[in-house]
């Protein structure tokens, strides 16, 4: 008993993995002390505005910046001209091909970068952009990916006229990007022949925006003296950006630091390399003063990195108990006018091939083509990894319209497909390796919990009702995620492995700075990356410092993307942790005069086993590191890992969701959402809840309202809060939380990465729910989002 | 440009002379010439809540007012919160009911949800959340956002209160 609690109050002062501790970022967030992009000022600081252009098609006949360029305050007017003999008109995108820095001759999306103004501060700016005059003629725009294709289509791209081969292989039209297919099509094509049953579905997962609340920005300062460069960026891989400005720039790494400070919210967004980030850093060399530019809103939403636009045929062959034969899928990837996706190089389609789900389909066939329109680029994952939102929402909306084609429940469906707890490690046909799943109990914990049986005999009671005003949805998901990409032999940017890294020194009096290639953009990395440290190697997380984002003290690290903190540079934060405590063994050994292999780690000391009276706490090891250690061996305490994921992670949940429809107005409430949630090992219970709200509700965001869309011309219709659906607390649902916890056997903690699989899992369900609300009359799909309008128009068309 | 004018009024209870011209937004003013960086940019339309600030015991969104309308007012900002290093009741909150996560929105969410508690000590979650509606916020789902002001709300009425959070309830169950 005494033991127990003692080692209670160990455990509650070190605040290890498990333990909801409180937040390390919140005191200076609660009391206005973050420190953003926009709030760093220098001395002698310039802010730059961008000069867009308003068509989405069109030839620039000219542009002349004389009058920009003698209104008082104005130090310089950047145009593609200037950036010519730098060699900086053009920039490469992650997906290798290349996008206009600034308009070089013609635009092709509203809203592109063509002028880049530089003033006193943003007034001024704002005054002179509007003095900058562009003579422009205007083309036809294509803003359908199908039409796009079609041969008398127009050019979107003259600079790849020519080009039959691009980054990904062929190019079989001039507005084609790629074609991508995985899996075997003749297997998979003779099983669709042999099935019973079949269904095939059209859906369109539409353009949206993860839309943080902070936009996109830069503050570059450019010492001419020492030849120093030093961004501030609202990025989510800094280490990447300085590579990128290096390559660019030609000025060497070690020149240049790439800070990203706190961050308001990523998604996804804050991924790439934007225009603005590269005028900013040539426009404070060429002034040598400091310079800023800041995105509007609408900036933001109209011109960095949208996210989906996918437009997605599934297929399913079956027998007539519902077991799956065979997937097949084509996709018409709409990427806008430049293909600046952000995904591993190899894999034009990210991790779409994840979309047999958590399904035991023993064919599959898969193929996607990209194509480019007259809409602005980007094709990022918006809280997700790399398009597994549109492959989950793929495979999770064919099995429902299999469940209804043979009239099987939608729960018993899944049950009736899912890879068994015993065929973990599990291939699927489209060649990856799920690490560890248990799918069934966790279906059936949710259905337990919501009393599912009631829920459908309510709804059966209703539908049967004439004079029941709603139509009563019920919605299942049970997904399964891919994240923390990746392994370096599959996944690399620009051609750097998609490792992470952490570097840890315990300092003399056993407190510890921890640094990491990562970033957090709300996550809470200083939390919980402390947390992993404490438990594996005795330091207290109180006496961790964790710092992140800047390029010239952490380690190299492919940033916060795609669920990859945990799962990647978590693994490297626990691997350094057992290398320092490692360490400390030895000391402890010597310290004690046993040998290491008869010592015992117990929580935050060293103890020789059978005598726990004979111990060395790692205060006291730390101390010693700096001046009594055995023989031969180095001074200090301190470790470095660079971590190379042998796999992927593969976190799962099982969702239920309950919509009420009015049948006259199409306004829609959720009345209920229970997720559950396996992402392994739980570092932070708190900050998980947390994060699987904030997932939650942008899913609600995603189905029930969120779009960009655009009209003939190339207008985009969805540019400001004013039309793009950003939820607020009035219309967010209440959540409902749930776990299971099945380790990933290959991370070194068991850690799986959780932040997005809300996302991801909530928004099949929705649409599930919805379309449940009218399956009885016959519907199996109708396209997102949900709002009242088109809800409304759906229950017109059934006669409603 | 137009010629600036001189505007005083109270920032955080310290008297406050700021030189700007008539077109100038609040948020500009306090942001660049300030050093009050706590309210934040988030749309410049209204919609977001990010620049909310308590002027003359009302929220306002101080991108949509203009500076020189301030003359003579009161004014608070996140920054005039914690007092003598103690921190303000809605800021414990949010810290103790995770509230917050990038910490973009926090700024403007507390010094709406003190308005919302001056004029209503015992909000419900309807009220508040319909209270809250004009501070958008990306990371959090709002739900903790409530509890916090709830948990606010609590112990400013001199009720005891803790975390739902219990630092250790997964390791001991
Ligand atoms: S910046 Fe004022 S409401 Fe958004
Ligand atoms: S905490 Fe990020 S926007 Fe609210």
């Amino acid at each position: 008993m005494d033991q127990n609690v003692e080692n209670h109050g160990r455990l509650e002062k070190l605040e290890g993995i498990g333990c909801s501790r409180k937040r390390r970022e919140d005191p200076r967030f609660i009391q206005g002390k973050g420190n953003y992009v926009d709030d760093i000022k220098l001395p002698g600081m310039l802010f730059a505005v961008m000069v867009r252009s308003p068509y989405a098609h069109a030839k620039i006949k000219s542009i002349d910046t004389s009058k920009a360029k003698a209104y008082p305050g104005v130090h310089a007017v950047l145009t593609a001209d200037d950036l010519k003999p730098l060699k900086l008109h053009w920039m490469p995108t992650l997906a290798g091909d290349v996008q206009a820095v600034l308009a070089d001759g013609y635009v092709s999306f509203q809203n592109q970068e063509v002028a880049f103004v530089v003033a006193d501060d943003r007034y001024v700016a704002a005054d002179a952009a509007e003095l900058v005059e562009v003579d422009y003629e205007e083309l036809p725009a294509v803003v359908d990916p199908f039409k796009a294709l079609l041969p008398d289509a127009p050019v979107i791209r003259p600079d790849l006229d020519g080009k039959s081969v691009g980054a990904h292989g062929a190019r079989k039209h001039h507005n084609h990007i790629f074609n991508w297919q995985i899996g075997d099509k003749d297997k998979t094509d003779r099983a669709f022949t042999d099935a019973e049953v079949t269904v095939k579905q059209d859906m369109h997962y539409p353009r949206v925006h993860p839309c943080p609340l902070e936009t996109c920005g830069s503050l570059a300062s450019y010492d001419a003296i020492r030849g120093d460069l030093t961004v501030w960026i609202t990025s989510q891989a800094p280490h990447v950006v300085r590579t990128v400005v290096g390559l660019l720039s030609s000025i060497p790494e070690s020149k240049i630091r790439i800070i990203s400070p706190d961050i308001g919210g990523g998604f996804g967004n804050k991924v790439g390399v934007y225009p603005g980030y590269v005028c900013s850093i040539v426009a404070s060399i060429v002034l040598g003063r400091p310079v800023k530019w800041i995105e509007s809103r609408s900036e933001n939403l109209t011109t960095t990195a949208f996210a989906r636009d996918y437009w997605m045929t599934g297929e399913l062959a079956a027998d007539r108990n519902g077991k799956i034969k065979a997937l097949r899928v084509n996709v018409t990837a709409d990427h806008g006018a430049f293909d600046a996706c952000a995904d591993p190089t190899k894999w034009p389609a990210g991790m779409f091939h994840v979309c047999t789900g958590s399904y035991d389909i023993p064919n599959a066939h898969v193929s996607v083509d990209g194509v480019y329109t007259n809409k602005f680029p980007g094709g990022v994952a918006y809280r997700c990894s790399f398009r597994v939102t549109e492959a989950v929402y793929l495979v999770e909306r064919m099995i429902d319209v299999l469940a209804q084609k043979l009239n099987i429940d939608k729960a018993e469906i899944r049950k009736r497909n899912f890879i068994k707890y015993e065929q973990f490690p599990y291939l699927t046909p489209l060649g990856l390796e799920f690490d560890s799943g248990n799918y069934l109990p966790a279906l059936e914990k949710v259905l337990e919990a919501v009393d599912y049986t009631a829920l459908r005999a309510e709804q059966a009671q209703k539908r049967a009702d004439p004079n029941c005003p709603t139509l009563m949805g019920i919605g299942i998901t049970t997904f399964t995620e891919i994240v923390g990409a990746g392994p370096s032999k599959s996944c690399d940017i620009l051609g750097i492995g998609m490792f992470d890294s952490c570097e840890i020194r315990v300092h003399p009096d056993g407190s510890a700075i921890a640094r990491m290639g990562t970033i957090s953009q709300g996550q809470g990395h200083q939390t919980t990356y402390a947390q992993i440290i404490a438990s594996e190697s005795g330091i207290a997380a109180s006496q961790i410092a964790v710092e992140e984002g800047d390029t010239s003290t952490a380690p190299y690290g492919l940033g916060t993307y795609g669920s990859r903190s945990t799962p990647v540079a978590g693994a490297a934060v626990a691997r350094a942790s057992r290398k320092i405590r490692e360490k400390a063994r030895k000391i402890a050994a010597h310290l004690l005069e046993v040998a290491p292999d008869d010592l015992e780690f117990d929580l935050d000391q060293f103890k020789v086993k059978g005598d726990p009276s004979k111990a060395k706490t790692m205060k006291e090891i730390a101390w010693a590191a700096y001046n009594n250690v055995p023989e031969g061996m180095e001074m200090g305490l301190e470790a470095v890992d660079y971590y190379d994921p042998p796999n992927f992670t593969f976190p799962f949940g099982a969702y239920l969701c309950v919509v009420d429809v009015n049948k006259k107005t199409g306004e829609t409430k959720v009345r209920r959402f229970y997720a559950l949630d396996d992402c392994g090992t739980r570092i932070n219970p708190m900050i998980i809840e947390g994060q699987i709200h904030g997932g939650l509700t942008e899913g609600f965001a995603v189905a029930m309202g969120q779009e960009l869309p655009y009209d003939e011309q190339g207008n985009v219709l969805g540019g400001t809060l004013m039309d793009y659906f950003l939820p607020t607390s009035v219309e967010t649902p209440h959540w409902e939380t749930d776990f299971t916890v099945t380790p990933s056997p290959h991370h070194p903690i068991g850690a799986k990465g959780v932040a997005e699989s809300p996302h991801v899992g909530s928004i099949p369900c929705f649409s599930s729910a919805m379309v449940d609300a009218f399956a009885h009359l016959g519907t199996t799909h109708f396209n997102m989002p949900y709002n009242s309008y088109r809800v409304w128009q759906h229950a017109q068309s059934l006669g409603l | 440009m137009s010629k600036k004018t001189i505007v005083s009024f109270k920032l955080n209870g310290t008297a406050t002379d700021v030189m700007v011209e008539p077109r100038e937004l609040l948020i500009h003013t306090l942001r660049e010439k300030l050093s009050i960086t706590g309210p934040h940019i988030g749309c410049e339309t209204s919609h977001c809540g990010t620049c909310t600030v308590d002027l003359d015991g009302i929220s306002v969104k101080s991108c949509t007012v203009l500076t020189v309308q301030c003359e003579g007012a009161e004014m608070l900002t996140i920054e005039g919160f914690a007092k003598g290093g103690v921190l303000h009741p809605l800021q414990e909150a949010f810290t103790q009911e995770h509230g917050l996560q990038c910490g973009y929105c926090t700024p403007g969410m507390i010094t709406r949800a003190y308005r919302l508690l001056q004029e209503n000590p015992s909000p419900t979650e309807e009220e508040i959340r319909f209270w809250m509606a004009g501070n958008l916020c990306r990371c959090t789902g709002y739900q903790n956002i409530v509890k916090a002001i709830q948990y606010a709300a609590a112990k400013m009425r001199g009720e005891s209160v803790t975390s739902s959070h219990p630092l250790m309830a997964e390791i001991s169950a």
